[in-house]
């Protein structure tokens, strides 16, 4: 009765899909006619976007602080290398069969990240992704160690399109797989179990004054932040066909931390386009100064999080020009 | 009658410091009691060790009977025990209308769904919303809690507790900070919860514990002195020695 009496429009915007989406859509497609020779780069950024997603669920949404994110990265990449190796060459079943195995790691290192403070997750984060990165170096029988595990043969995806030499395949497989994942994760973020995260990272304490089981909510979402990581480490492979040793490395995870500051964690676009800036900003400033563009990259890091602490999506969240702005302050 | 929340010998220390001693409460289904007790009593200790944010040293708690001294605190919620904080504890990125229907969501556990938008859980939404309309909440429904003044994000946290139906709760101060014109709208909220819903209230304002109460527990000093109605109380000697004369004489 007194929900009739109540309009529900400000509560359903964020789920229902607003134009600017169906727009920022439109540019992986423009992309590929727009850069036909780039589509190698294209197809990194696709999977670096997913990968970048998968991190913000873990702690944009949750909370969680991950200083190793790339274990499950590096897990996925080999999982799917490993298997099309020895003879499990299909892409889809393989990407599911990766992101299993990242997901069983996941839930198995959850209960270490569990307790503790911040500093503590990032300790034990790290600590489990240096203990994964020795042992790939060290089992070379199995890995290849620093040379990179080669003979990965993908087939065709479906059956039907097989990976091209210009990459046009690999491209758009990834877009495809970032864009099904992403919708995914959208769903998951507007439902009440994406609320309740939402409530844990603001205040654990009412959670659990409220009745939630905290911890095996952040378990849940560790999980599967550890099976999208798995599954972008798979696409790599996939579309590279080789996994070399630095999927795992440490430079990896920090990196991704630094992307999604940058684009602003707590929102999904926000991981997609932090990913597209970064990556373009990597790219022409290292044509520019091959040797020393990370340091415009550390003085865009150091303003951001001085003065735009929500990233590029806070920046483009402060413009006064949109729609739903002028109408919330009538 | 059998007591709906019962302690046994509850005791807590930190370090030297005892917070509870040995302390044996009972309380009856539907009661409205108030917990009074000058300053570091270990009034907010006792609500935190009844609700399981603190674990005892030695004792027992009982609800409805079951053994929950073991269970963990949302365990205890689903039980139907439910708490409000002295200091508020809310979710200030939430608008008024998610942070409420966020709580009737884990109430009707809903929590784990993932797939359906929120707005599409209409039983939790209506429950929010009739909680909202309850508390006069609802032309800020959608205005970000932390935006909200100070005595309306109070009613906030009283709404997330009653979105949880509790069958007891443990309000800590619920007007602590909140002007006297608008505590008294308050404690009328409180006032017209159902008589069924047993209420334990910790409160500095003599007017209104008298009010509102129909027993009163004292607590100094960790341990439980005194609990009676009201009137035995006020003449207590012991009571107004320890601490209605601190008011009185200051």
């Amino acid at each position: 009765m007194t929900l009739a009496t109540l309009d529900l429009s400000p509560l359903r915007r964020g789920a229902s899909w607003h134009q600017a989406e169906y727009a920022f859509w439109l540019v992986p497609v423009l992309a590929y006619f727009l850069f036909p020779k780039s589509l190698a780069l294209l197809s990194q950024i696709a999977i670096t976007a997913l990968f970048c997603l998968s991190l913000d669920l873990i702690l944009g949404y949750a909370g969680i602080v991950s200083l190793g994110h790339a274990a499950f990265f590096g897990l996925g990449a080999y999982a799917a290398g490993l298997l099309a190796k020895y003879g499990w060459g299909d892409p889809l079943t393989g990407l599911a069969g990766a992101g299993v195995v990242a997901a069983t790691a996941g839930f198995i290192t959850s209960f270490l990240v569990l307790r503790g403070s911040d500093l503590t997750r990032l300790m034990v984060t790290l600590g489990v992704s240096m203990m994964l990165y020795e042992a790939a170096n060290k089992l070379t029988d199995f890995t290849g160690g620093v040379d990179g595990l080669q003979g990965v043969d993908i087939k065709p995806v479906l059956g039907m399109f097989n990976f091209d030499l210009y990459g046009r395949t690999a491209y758009w497989y990834s877009v495809a797989v970032l864009f099904v994942m992403f919708w995914l994760a959208r769903r998951l973020v507007h439902s009440p179990f994406g609320l309740s995260l939402r409530g844990i990272k603001q205040n654990v304490t009412r959670m659990q004054a409220i009745g939630t089981p905290v911890h095996r909510r952040l378990m849940a979402i560790y999980t599967v932040g550890a099976a999208y990581a798995g599954v972008a480490g798979a696409l790599l492979t996939q579309t590279t066909q080789f996994v070399s040793l630095d999927v795992m490395a440490f430079s990896r995870s920090a990196e991704l931390l630094l992307i999604l500051v940058l684009g602003g964690s707590g929102c999904l676009y926000g991981a997609l386009i932090g990913t597209m800036v970064f990556m373009a900003a990597h790219h022409f400033l290292a044509d520019l100064n091959p040797q020393y563009w990370q340091f415009w990259l550390g003085a865009a890091l150091v303003l951001i999080v001085l003065f735009a602490r929500d990233g590029i999506m806070g920046m483009l969240r402060r413009l006064p020009a949109l729609p739903t702005r002028t109408k919330k302050s009538r | 009658m059998s007591a709906v929340l019962q302690t046994r010998n509850l005791s807590k220390s930190f370090g030297g410091f005892v917070a509870s001693n040995n302390v044996s409460l009972s309380i009856q289904p539907g009661a409205r009691q108030a917990l009074i007790g000058p300053n570091g009593a270990g009034k907010t200790t006792l609500i935190n060790l009844l609700t399981g944010f603190l674990e005892p040293n030695s004792g027992e708690v009982f609800l409805m009977g079951a053994n929950v001294t073991r269970l963990a605190q949302h365990q205890r919620v689903k039980r139907g025990l439910v708490r409000t904080f002295q200091i508020n504890q809310l979710f200030a990125e939430m608008s008024v209308l998610e942070s409420v229907t966020l709580s009737a969501c884990e109430r009707l556990g809903l929590g784990w769904r993932w797939w359906q938008p929120v707005e599409r859980h209409l039983a939790a939404l209506d429950a929010a919303t009739e909680l909202l309309a309850t508390l006069r909440l609802l032309d800020v429904a959608h205005e970000k809690v932390r935006s909200l003044p100070y005595g309306r994000q109070r009613l906030v946290e009283i709404a997330l507790a009653l979105a949880s139906r509790p069958q007891v709760l443990l309000l800590d101060e619920p007007a602590a900070g909140v002007p006297a014109s608008e505590s008294r709208e308050l404690f009328e909220s409180i006032a017209r919860l159902p008589k069924d819903v047993t209420i334990l209230l910790i409160e500095h304002d003599m007017d209104l514990v008298f009010r509102f109460a129909e027993r009163i527990s004292v607590m100094v000093g960790g341990a439980l002195l005194a609990e009676d109605v009201p009137e035995v109380i006020a003449r207590d000697r012991r009571v107004r020695e320890v601490y209605l004369g601190e008011i009185l004489d200051g």
